[in-house]
């Protein structure tokens, strides 16, 4: 079941990315990380938009960050063997307003490692949440800061986009229950 | 006790008889008919009784290496195989260079022993390569031949007065050919596989310096030169050149270097490990076909027990040898008579009138009237999975140890006695 | 991905996607290095034990670095402190450990097979840190990925490895790594040290080191270990570096951009000539930094198969 259109992710982000400029007087300092592998593209082009908001002369700092190493599920019995992807953030951490990039909010696991990930490269002066979609059903005592769609369901919800807009854009729920 | 085994099929190479017919068993010797009434009536129906076989290279490690075998355990694994006699090497501890050394074995051996066993002496004293042992003296005792299995006659010079000081008693000497210095650290086969395993090679010509060394020797001297367990196809085409001049020269090859090659170290499985090493194909071959031409007279086992703590160890640290009295049989109908390498009379023929000529053992390996009882009964159909609990003897260093076969002893009789039958075990 | 397996003991049977598997995965941990902290807890709680039965130090070091950054607990036991001495068989001393919980045994031992010889009676995963003349699995694997850094693609490269192979299982490792790649090894050293049969294993063989270096892109010279000389297997150590030493002048033979490589330790002086060993051309620290990443990935392949497996 299709819950967002290739127009109707723009406007998120759109959303997103005025929240962001709005909340934050600092832009100069902030850097945005998107999580491997769809929080990526988001990260993308919320870092456009919010560079057209406010006509920043200067590229946001940017990175990806691979949370594989830092998952609290890589010793479970059973669990198949997680390829590990790059991590790449070429620029200091430390002192940063980092603006953290998922597609897809759940159980807050994945974004428990992340901050585990980002604590080893140094220490941001704050570090804050922005994703697309909520899909409710937290694990962990974890909130986003900015929030596009929210649409809780146990069900997976599956992102398509690249990191330009494209008529093929869409994000979905899968029928089956997970 | 008077025995009668009816309607069998008598398989006697000594006297190429092949019939069906009854075998008569009278005071533990072979009769044409009975004085009296049997007490035991054996049905033979399906069966085929051949002579008792005959190994003549085994290793029984009594005494001194009791946690290996004894002689009671060795023997009744012998008598499983159908063997109904066995040549003990002297290399024991101490080793059996010496009259009361062979006394010991023959009275442990008459005590509790479950077939016949016969000791060979040593060549030099304390197998040290250096001086004769009391050769005539160890005769008496009785040993029926002499050798230096494990280590051997490194001078040329002693295995030459070797062969010469034997030819008065008609006593052959079993040589085990090794160049030790051409040999030295290895324990596998040398060639592709030991380069890939990385193991220390033992070449071919290791053997093969010495073979055709001692077949020199040997027409030097005119003495009677046995070579154990030949493993190489040098060897066997050295053999087979010295047979054709006329020399005085026997050999004898194991079920292990017709049935395996040195594939089978690759997982540094310790049981694959035996000296001379397992060989290639081609040697294999060259064995089959040395078996078939007569080049190679018998087929023995060179039983060689070991603990499992010795050889639960690194390839290069565990004993080299491996059992074989349990196997010999089936290994042998299997891979020679099943493969028509050799008809079922031939096989037979080596592991019993082959070696009794050969070491002169009077009224065996025949199953002619006035031989000795030794029988062995063989079901070539019968299957079954040679398992390690099945194992008799003390240690389980089987190679072949999960392999299928068919065909082997469902009866032993040693001088007239039943020592083991498949159904009941050994007998007491 | 790729990679199901409960030890790595060789690279003779595994195939070119589990190897570049490895490789792979390398690759991250790598460039986890250049962070101020080089650590990610990926096998914490996991025991990993270093057995070593033969004197080494870069690659027990190399091991145990690599399982600390990846967070494990890991103990290192040499010969000389273990129960070896007191006459415990390998097998038994290996039951301990295991007896202890310890995930991964890492094992160097003088003799080959000794891997498999645990593989096969224990239920930790194994891995061969060079066993005899067999293999030295992780050595070829962090070579390979130096070359593959260096040189992009494996296939049509001429790899010579120099010295003495049949003592080598570093050489070993490295033909089958390489040839799987379809890189075109070449060996050279006196036949004395050369397998007679090792052109069955693909690998062009030459006697003469001034023919064989001529456009090599990677010459990974072998270590000489003295007691060679008195098994009579060439005359002397001077005779030896005469035929043998890769020489600046050599060198020039080979292609403009080689790679020179070593697993060390370095016999400066006699294997290799010092001005080659600091060249630009060689390559050997970045060996032992990529022997760090590699291992990790093979740690951590290993312990996330094991998960796998447990299901």
């Amino acid at each position: 079941m299709e819950i967002l259109n290739s127009q109707q992710i723009d406007n998120e982000i759109e959303k997103l990315a005025k929240e962001i400029s709005a909340t934050n007087d600092d832009i100069e300092n902030i850097a945005i990380i998107g999580i491997q592998t769809k929080g990526v593209n988001v990260a993308k082009r919320l870092s456009k938009k919010i560079k057209d908001i406010k006509k920043l002369t200067k590229e946001i700092p940017f990175g990806i960050l691979d949370i594989t190493l830092y998952r609290d599920d890589l010793q479970e019995a059973g669990a198949d063997i997680p390829t590990i992807k790059d991590t790449d953030i070429s620029f200091d951490v430390s002192n940063k307003n980092i603006i953290l990039v998922d597609d897809v909010l759940y159980t807050g696991r994945t974004i428990r490692s992340a901050l585990d990930v980002l604590k080893d490269l140094g220490r941001p002066k704050c570090i804050k949440l922005a994703v697309l979609v909520d899909r409710g059903y937290r694990e962990l005592p974890i909130q986003p800061d900015y929030v596009g769609l929210i649409h809780h369901t146990k069900s997976r919800i599956c992102v398509n986009m690249g990191d330009e807009i494209s008529d093929a854009d869409r994000v979905y729920v899968e029928e089956t229950a997970e | 006790m008077l025995i009668q085994i009816k309607n069998i099929k008598i398989t006697d190479p000594s006297t190429k008889t092949n019939k069906t017919g009854d075998i008569f068993i009278e005071n533990g010797k072979i009769v044409e008919k009975l004085s009296g009434d049997a007490d035991n009536v054996i049905d033979g129906k399906g069966k085929i009784a051949v002579p008792g076989l005959i190994d003549v290279h085994s290793h029984l490690r009594e005494p001194g290496q009791e946690e290996k075998e004894t002689i009671k355990t060795g023997t009744m694994a012998a008598a499983k195989g159908g063997i109904t006699t066995v040549f003990c090497m002297p290399n024991t501890k101490p080793v059996t260079d010496n009259a009361p050394s062979v006394e010991y074995i023959l009275m442990k051996a008459q005590k509790e022993g479950k077939v016949n066993v016969f000791p060979i002496g040593c060549i030099t004293k304390g197998s040290q390569g250096k001086e004769l042992a009391e050769i005539g003296i160890l005769k008496k005792a009785g040993i029926v031949a002499v050798s230096d299995d494990g280590v051997p006659v490194a001078n040329s010079q002693i295995m030459r007065r070797a062969l010469e000081y034997t030819k008065m008693f008609n006593l052959a000497v079993i040589s085990h050919c090794e160049d030790k210095e051409l040999s030295r650290n290895g324990v596998m086969n040398a060639g592709k596989n030991s380069m890939i395993f990385g193991l220390r090679g033992i070449p071919n010509q290791s053997e093969e310096i010495m073979v055709s060394r001692d077949i020199m020797l040997c027409e030097l001297t005119g003495g009677k030169l046995h070579i154990a367990h030949v493993s190489t196809a040098g060897s066997v085409e050295l053999v087979r050149r010295a047979k054709k001049k006329g020399l005085n020269v026997t050999c004898e090859t194991c079920p292990h270097y017709f049935s395996l090659t040195d594939d089978y170290v690759q997982n540094y499985d310790t049981n694959f490990k035996m000296n001379p090493p397992l060989r290639t194909q081609k040697d294999v071959d060259a064995i089959k076909e040395g078996l078939k031409d007569g080049t190679i007279d018998c087929i023995a086992t060179d039983h060689a027990p070991h603990t499992q703590e010795e050889k639960c160890r690194e390839f290069d640290s565990a004993p080299f040898g491996i059992i074989g009295f349990e196997t010999l049989l089936s290994l042998t109908l299997n891979e020679l008579v099943d493969k028509k390498v050799l008809t079922l009379e031939e096989a037979i023929a080596k592991m019993t009138v082959n070696p009794a000529k050969i070491f002169s053992l009077e009224n065996r390996g025949s199953l002619k009237p006035g031989s000795i009882a030794d029988i062995t009964i063989i079901d070539l159909e019968h299957k079954y999975e040679f398992k390690k609990e099945d194992i008799l003897s003390k240690s389980k260093n089987s190679p072949f140890i999960g392999r299928k076969f068919k065909g082997c002893a469902v009866m032993t009789i040693v001088g007239g006695k039943i020592v083991w039958t498949l159904k009941d075990g050994i007998i007491n | 991905m790729s990679f199901n397996r409960k030890d790595l003991l060789g690279l003779e049977h595994l195939d070119k996607k589990e190897i570049q598997t490895i490789i792979d995965s390398a690759r991250p941990f790598k460039d986890m290095f250049t962070r101020s902290i080089k650590k990610a807890p990926a096998l914490v709680g996991k025991t990993v034990v270093n057995l070593f039965y033969e004197p080494s130090t870069r690659t027990r070091t190399s091991f145990e670095v690599a399982s600390k950054r990846l967070s494990a607990d890991v103990v290192s036991i040499a010969t000389a402190t273990s129960s070896v001495v007191k006459g415990e068989s390998l097998v038994d001393t290996a039951k301990t450990l295991e007896a202890m919980k310890a995930d991964i045994i890492i094992i160097r031992h003088t003799l080959a097979g000794t891997p498999e010889l645990l593989a096969k009676n224990l239920n930790a995963s194994i891995i061969n840190a060079g066993d005899g003349f067999h293999e030295h699995p992780t050595q070829g694997l962090l070579d390979l990925f130096t070359m593959q850094e260096k040189k992009k693609k494996i296939e049509g490269l001429k790899v010579l490895l120099v010295g003495d192979i049949l003592h080598s299982r570093v050489a070993k490792s490295n033909i089958w790594a390489l040839t799987k790649f379809g890189a075109k090894v070449r060996v050279v050293g006196p036949p004395t040290l050369i397998p007679s049969r090792i052109s069955e294993l693909g690998v062009e063989v030459f006697y003469n080191l001034d023919e064989a270096i001529k456009d090599a892109d990677v010459v990974n010279i072998l270590r000489i270990q003295m007691e060679r000389q008195q098994e009579n297997l060439f005359p002397s150590i001077h005779e030896y570096v005469e035929l043998y030493q890769v020489t600046k002048e050599r060198l020039a033979k080979a292609k403009p951009d080689v790679l020179v490589m070593h697993p060390g330790p370095m016999n400066r002086g006699i294997e290799i000539d010092s001005e080659v060993a600091d060249s630009p051309a060689a390559v050997i620290n970045e060996q032992v930094t990529n022997g760090i990443a590699v291992r990790m990935s093979v740690l951590y392949l290993l312990a996330a198969a094991r998960n796998k497996r447990k299901k």
